[in-house]
């Protein structure tokens, strides 16, 4: 059932993803586009894209447009709960824990460990909609033929601003998009 | 103005708490970087139901602890506040925003997607945020090769050959290098007894 089922994926993407911020974009991406198939690999990125420009996490924003995707407001609810169940339990626990012997050192080394993994985790869901972006197909091309020259222009360009002016996610974001429009009134679309 | 928080009724206290969670979530971009230091902002120098170091405190127990940071820390906030209700409203005022809005942009966006227009917008876009999450990625790469350690610069490029070229499933690398951080914690621990 799918309801049932939205709710075991996401827990699973609750409680697997450590470090916050993008740390849950490749637990999503296995979940929804991987194993499930909710979403093909460029609606994914459509609900990244989409996700950078509103307010609230990215994984509860994926919950609530998968949940209400698939199955409706009792999709997104039972997503959106799916997400945040592991939360309650292990935040109240640690808590406990906390104030009791006012340490957490086990877990912080634990966390140490993660951290280069979940970055290698990012990059690689990175890499999935980059290649998607420039290729059209998130799997690694076998040859050049299929690559759009104006979206790694795009991105080069895009790339470099970024790093070296630090203008904001959600400018960069949106000044591509409006490119990527141009191009295609221009009659030169990039995708 | 402001009370001990155990002096304010608890209805009043709840009302709040669901008041400011909401508003926190639903103007603030950015993610849990930014909307913490808000909620710190807010329960320290706005209200003073908490002080600077019961803070610090609840914000290590929320970056600890799996899921959303956001979510997470307001879950904390609202039981330190009062208990499991206070846990749950706060909880309810911090995922009700992205709840609502994101529903309504799933069904405009399956409505939308299709048009040539709005397509070509989107494949721009995906072109943008592939940009923006490369960039955090060099970021955090930088950050863990700084610290010089092979071990964890050995983590991350095992990890990223492993899930890109072996198809290895993202669960079993997050759940092996949590053990290999918590054994070499524990080694730590250990030598720093018998010294």
């Amino acid at each position: 059932m799918i309801i049932l089922e939205l709710l075991w994926s996401f827990i699973q993407i609750g409680l697997f993803s450590f470090g916050g911020g993008y740390a849950a974009l490749p637990l999503i991406q296995e979940q929804v586009v991987s194993l499930h198939g909710w979403l093909t690999m460029s609606e994914f990125a459509d609900v990244v894209t989409i996700s950078q420009m509103t307010p609230g996490p990215i994984a509860i924003n994926a919950a609530s447009f998968i949940g209400t995707r698939m199955a409706g407001l009792p999709g997104a609810v039972a997503a959106t709960l799916g997400c945040v169940f592991p939360s309650i339990v292990i935040v109240l626990t640690l808590a406990w824990v906390y104030f009791r012997y006012r340490n957490l050192s086990l877990i912080k080394g634990m966390l140490e460990g993660l951290r280069p993994a979940v970055v290698a985790l990012i990059a690689s869901a990175g890499l999935s909609i980059l290649l998607l972006a420039l290729f059209g197909s998130d799997s690694l091309p076998t040859s050049m033929r299929g690559v759009s020259w104006m979206a790694v222009a795009l991105f080069a360009i895009g790339f470099i601003v970024i790093r070296r002016f630090k203008v904001s996610q959600i400018l960069v974001i949106i000044g591509s998009g409006g490119i990527g429009l141009a191009l295609h009134l221009l009659g030169i679309p990039i995708n | 103005m402001q009370h001990h928080p155990d002096d304010i009724p608890t209805r009043t206290i709840l009302w709040l708490l669901f008041r400011s969670t909401f508003k926190l979530s639903a103007f603030t971009f950015g993610g849990g970087y930014v909307i913490v230091p808000l909620m710190r902002k807010l329960f320290v120098e706005t209200y003073r139901w908490l002080d600077e170091q019961e803070m610090l405190d609840l914000i290590a127990i929320g970056q600890a602890a799996p899921g959303v940071i956001a979510v997470n820390t307001s879950i904390i906030l609202g039981y330190k506040m009062r208990g499991l209700p206070g846990a749950l409203i706060t909880l309810l005022g911090t995922i009700s925003p992205p709840l609502i809005i994101l529903s309504v942009i799933s069904l405009v966006y399956t409505s939308l997607i299709g048009n040539p227009l709005v397509e070509a917008l989107f494949a721009g876009m995906r072109v943008g945020v592939s940009i923006v999450i490369l960039d955090a990625v060099v970021s955090m790469a930088r950050n863990v090769i700084k610290k010089k350690s092979a071990i964890a610069i050995g983590l991350m490029i095992v990890s990223f050959l492993l899930v890109t070229v072996f198809d290895v499933g993202v669960i079993i690398i997050i759940v092996a290098c949590a053990a290999v951080g918590l054994l070499l914690q524990l080694k730590r621990h250990d030598s720093g007894a018998t010294k």
